[in-house]
């Protein structure tokens, strides 16, 4: 109907240009809690107290498990001298291609294994910069996650401008978004999706609960995280992650930004935008 | 809470009903391996939630169905036998509802037999980006003579991890039970806590919890719309919504730091003020509403979509009253049972909650226009709060709510509908929670709607339910 058509010229262009462009809301945005540096605190189990996932570890320094954070809050609230949130959709607080590397201030080895990680990222997925196709896969998420994920498809982030589109056949894809910590209900449907894709195939656990199970433990109804089903080789927490977040992760994924940058213009070209 | 027989409950609850509750639910608890399994069933009265509680014999490893007189209590007995193996005699259909059975290889049901039926299995891993669930369609084809649902695949035992957790953690995993509806699930989560400690909230934080709650029932609202226009592929009215559900959810986010209202409620108040002062506050939500209104407006006037609409997925009148069918949904079709005016709550009680205009239809456009009259509902209570917290001092005193011991039924209304919560604590610690969604209570409906519907009407009469798997199994 041509009303629509005038609606749809209503707002102007309302897509965002991130990352070749940066954008407030993405630089802006509250990431997981991180430990502020040089703190020397004598009460290390009160701190650890603080965090009901245990994402803080207290040992020498104080770091914390982004990778458990749910954003709850506690520890910045009630310690705000010893811990503070994490800004931005990229850097410190965003995907990372291992496990040990949500863990901030990093780990004294991981530095060498994410190079190890990336080289062999990159030498998986050196065939998908330009035309990426991703399949989701619920396994146990409280709902919310989903939401994040199809606000990619909306005008405001339209990850088509990238050349990443969503498939519905498994076939087709290159990249499997998990959400939630593994419910052992989807252990055969998430292994079965798995293992209908062809190779290479990339996977992003995507939030908190896809990456450690978040407030979840392991019990018989839920593994804590996906990677006990499926290996995974992008790690992005949140709970959500926002949008954003998620753009990162897929952008790290396929090598086309560098983990803990700054915003800054993807590398390779845009050829994402012929094929709209 | 008062005490019935088992052989008798269904003829107490049967008779309440009758004087006009409302069942709302169904749970059963077992204190320790040993001890008897006890009943617990709510009913929703104008004043509250009242709880008849039956106990099983010692030992006994049954009791007499509820179901065959009473419909709603189909998928909680079903519920109470996938967790404690208590068998409901004379249940209609004993199949795994929450918790998967055996991960074997299922054989797909066939309860419609004819020349040419045949069953589609669709899930769980579905087209698009959503929730795990498998639908089961027979069809000859196009009509659809029958649905089952398997809603377990992603059974998380959200309900057994609450058990030991203080209540200050207890509510990040209420939000986390039905994630799209997080506030909804912390209040009623919280006001269990607070009767039982109690304690009541300050009239600043009863503000600030409705200011959230509100939005969270736009931006549910509006990914209705977005799902009904993707399913009519009306491309310009699937991004402009999508847009205003952004728009929604970042304003959300400069308020409290997350997109989702998470963190905000917690028990004996809420944890910040939001972090906008109230006039710049009431100048976004200015900006926000005349385009909502406007492509609301355009939506139900573009005769292509309404068609889609209009008698799809029909629920009649009195199944909705029978059921107790709760939010958007019953509302659609007569039964308008609003915890935020029947069983008001923090600042409900003193805004002026106006009252929803009547639908009959039952259908998916009667639904929608529940969602856009809840809408404009929303955003003249957005403003009352906004008008209210600027006359307040912006500083909040430290919540207070004191460790206690008892047993209380919190709820609260959902953009789904009403979320119950019987909560039990004991030494500043939470001994039993069950949370019960709306979505639980109404997602059973949709084996009911299919009346005349075919295949491509599927899309339409799931987005017009607006549920959320993750609350119907949790």
């Amino acid at each position: 109907m041509s009303i629509w058509v005038l609606r749809g010229l209503r707002d102007g262009v309302v897509t965002t240009r991130w990352p070749a462009r940066p954008d407030d809301y993405a630089d802006t945005w509250r990431g997981p809690a991180r430990p502020l540096p040089a703190v020397a605190d004598p009460d290390p189990d009160a701190l650890e107290a603080l965090c009901p996932t245990g994402a803080i570890v207290v040992g020498g320094n104080v770091r914390v498990d982004q990778g458990r954070c749910i954003l709850c809050g506690h520890c910045v609230a009630q310690r705000p001298d010893v811990f503070a949130w994490s800004q931005g959709a990229t850097g410190p607080g965003a995907a990372a291609l291992t496990r040990n590397h949500l863990v901030v201030p990093e780990l004294p080895e991981t530095d060498a294994a994410v190079e190890a990680a990336r080289a062999r990222l990159r030498e998986r997925t050196a065939a998908l910069r330009r035309s990426v196709h991703i399949r989701h896969v619920d396994a146990g998420s409280d709902g919310s996650e989903e939401w994040e994920i199809q606000a990619l498809l909306g005008p405001v982030y339209d990850i088509h401008r990238l050349g990443v589109f969503f498939t519905a056949s498994p076939r087709h894809a290159d990249v499997l978004l998990v959400t939630g910590a593994g419910a052992r209900g989807m252990t055969v449907p998430l292994r079965t999706t798995y293992d209908a894709m062809p190779d290479p195939k990339i996977v992003i656990a995507t939030g908190t609960d896809a990456v450690s199970g978040g407030l979840l433990a392991e019990s018989d109804k839920t593994t804590s995280g996906i990677a006990a089903t499926v290996p995974v080789d992008v790690w992005l927490p949140g709970s959500p992650p926002s949008p954003f977040g998620i753009i990162n992760a897929l952008l790290l994924a396929v090598g086309k930004l560098a983990p803990d940058t700054p915003t800054r213009p993807a590398t390779g070209s845009r050829g994402g935008r012929r094929s709209r | 809470m008062m005490t019935a027989d088992v052989k008798t409950l269904g003829d107490d609850i049967e008779s309440r009903v009758d004087v006009g509750d409302r069942f709302a639910g169904l749970f059963a608890t077992r204190p320790t391996q040993d001890a008897p399994i006890t009943l617990s069933a709510h009913l929703a009265t104008p004043g509250g939630i009242d709880t008849l509680e039956a106990s099983l014999p010692p030992g006994a490893e049954s009791y007499p169905a509820l179901t065959p007189r009473l419909g709603a209590a189909f998928w909680y007995e079903r519920e109470i036998h996938d967790t404690f193996g208590v068998v409901p005699e004379g249940h209609p259909r004993l199949a795994p509802l929450v918790r998967p059975g055996s991960p074997e290889p299922r054989a797909l049901p066939r309860h419609v037999t004819g020349y040419g039926m045949f069953t589609i299995p669709h899930g769980p891993v579905r087209s698009g980006v959503l929730e795990s669930i498998e639908y089961l369609v027979e069809t000859p084809g196009e009509a659809i003579p029958h649905l089952n649902m398997r809603v377990f695949y992603k059974h998380r035992g959200v309900q057994a991890r609450f058990a030991g957790m203080t209540p200050a953690d207890a509510v990040l995993l209420a939000e986390r039970t039905e994630g799209i509806a997080s506030v909804a699930h912390a209040l009623a989560f919280s006001h269990a806590v607070e009767q039982i400690a109690g304690c009541e909230p300050p009239a600043t934080a009863q503000l600030i919890r409705v200011l959230h709650a509100e939005l969270e029932r736009v931006a549910n609202h509006l990914d209705v719309a977005v799902r009904l226009a993707d399913a009519a592929g009306l491309a310009v009215a699937t991004a402009r919504f999508a847009l205003h559900k952004e728009r929604v959810m970042r304003l959300v986010s400069r308020l409290c730091g997350g997109r989702f209202g998470r963190g905000v409620v917690v028990p004996g108040g809420v944890s910040a003020p939001p972090l906008l002062p109230p006039a710049q506050l009431r100048a976004e939500l200015d900006r926000l509403a005349p385009p909502i209104a406007a492509d609301a407006d355009a939506l139900m006037a573009t005769s292509s979509f309404l068609d889609r609409l209009r008698g799809t997925g029909p629920l009649t009148p009195g199944r909705a009253r029978q059921h107790g069918a709760l939010g958007p949904i019953g509302k659609a079709a007569g039964f308008a049972d609003d915890a935020r005016l029947t069983r008001p709550y923090d600042a409900y009680r003193t805004l002026a909650v106006p009252p929803a205009r009547p639908h009959t239809a039952g259908d998916a456009l009667a639904r929608l226009r529940v969602r856009w009259e809840e809408v404009d509902q929303s955003f003249r209570l957005l403003r009352q709060v906004t008008d209210d917290l600027a006359e307040r001092a912006p500083d909040l005193p430290p919540v207070t709510c004191p460790p206690a011991r008892g047993r209380a039924v919190g709820w609260a209304e959902a953009p789904q509908g009403e979320v119950l919560y019987d909560v039990s604590l004991d030494a500043g610690r939470v001994t039993r929670c069950h949370p019960r969604s709306a979505s639980f209570h109404n997602l059973v409906l949709m084996h009911e709607v299919f009346a005349g519907d075919i295949l491509t009407d599927f899309p339409f009469i799931e987005a017009s339910f607006g549920l959320s798997v993750a609350g119907v199994a949790l």
